[in-house]
């Protein structure tokens, strides 16, 4: 799979490399902005007050 | 003979990591992309435990930390030239004001702890709903105790891991650390006293005097809780405060969150 993608991008190696970088800095990003957040609301504790 | 090799060797290539870029396209196979997948799939789980343990909150605590300090400078405008105000001043005497009760999940102070860093300014909302105050990242204010001035208990709820992780260093306060509690009339400062672990429904924690029942409350008190152990809902970690002094805004910010209040913008 990530060797199919590799011989695909186009240039020599350090132009593919530097896209899979920018690749993986957006990927990163969008993560953390938007995917983890929701996430972690959904599997950190919650329960921080005192209730009966 | 040599030649003969060598090309063989170009129509069916070894599988060697060196000089499979070279070569032309190989056929994905089923294990091969169910593997990388499972390699991907284990890295993004590695990443989000990064985020859930240390990023998330340093991304989320600095977004909270700049809301608080704009509205801490919209309360503060007029008097930005007022000097920082020393403990003792006379104008800190008396009865505090108390605000009005806000409604539900509006935002109405700011709490400040130096103990947590320079830079930990965080707002209060009214209210401790998970989903519409806890996990914007507000400290909760629970609505059935008092608001701050008032004689009894101005109690707090916030998350100690994700959402900011505001209650994060919680079990790092030491005695006499000093807690304020910014509203658009100045500062309460209150005093950290001591730790308490009790059950979820220790809600005893709650009365205006903490943990008395049917006791008319005479003094000022301030008790945060939040979950512990860490990623745990198994118990509360309380902290209880007693009320020191009020610093109206007219008078100066208190001169130990001088830097908290004017360096953090």
């Amino acid at each position: 799979m990530y060797g199919a993608l590799w011989r695909t991008l186009p240039g020599p190696w350090w132009v593919r490399l530097l896209i899979l970088l920018v690749a993986v800095a957006v990927i990163l990003t969008a993560l953390v902005y938007w995917v983890f957040p929701v996430v972690d609301q959904m599997v950190a504790p919650q329960d921080v007050t005192v209730n009966e | 003979m040599s030649d003969g090799v060598e090309s063989s060797v170009e129509v069916a290539p070894r599988p060697s990591g060196r000089a499979a870029p070279l070569r032309p396209h190989r056929r994905l196979s089923v294990v091969g992309v169910i593997g990388e997948l499972l390699i991907t799939a284990g890295a993004l789980v590695l990443a989000f435990l990064g985020y859930q343990v240390w990023l998330g909150d340093v991304i989320v605590g600095g977004q909270l930390n700049g809301e608080a300090v704009e509205q801490a400078e919209v309360w503060g405008a007029g008097y930005s030239d007022v000097p920082p105000s020393e403990a003792g001043d006379p104008s800190q005497s008396g009865d505090p004001p108390v605000l009005a009760a806000p409604a539900n999940a509006v935002r109405f102070a700011n709490l400040i702890i130096p103990r947590f860093g320079g830079d930990y300014y965080r707002p209060i909302a009214e209210g401790v709903s998970t989903s519409s105050v806890l996990n914007k990242g507000n400290i909760g204010h629970y609505p059935t105790t008092q608001m701050p001035g008032a004689l009894g208990n101005f109690a707090l709820a916030s998350h100690r891991s994700s959402g900011g992780g505001n209650f994060h260093d919680r079990h790092q306060l030491q005695v006499g650390d000093h807690i304020y509690v910014e509203t658009p009339d100045g500062w309460y400062q209150y005093s950290f006293r001591n730790l308490e672990y009790v059950r979820p429904t220790g809600v005893g924690v709650l009365n205006p005097v903490p943990q008395a029942t049917g006791v008319e409350a005479t003094e000022r008190y301030i008790t945060l809780t939040t979950c512990n152990p860490f990623f745990s809902t198994a118990e509360r970690i309380i902290a209880y405060g007693v009320y020191d002094a009020f610093f109206p805004r007219a008078g100066g910010v208190p001169a130990e969150i001088a830097s908290n209040v004017t360096g953090a913008g």
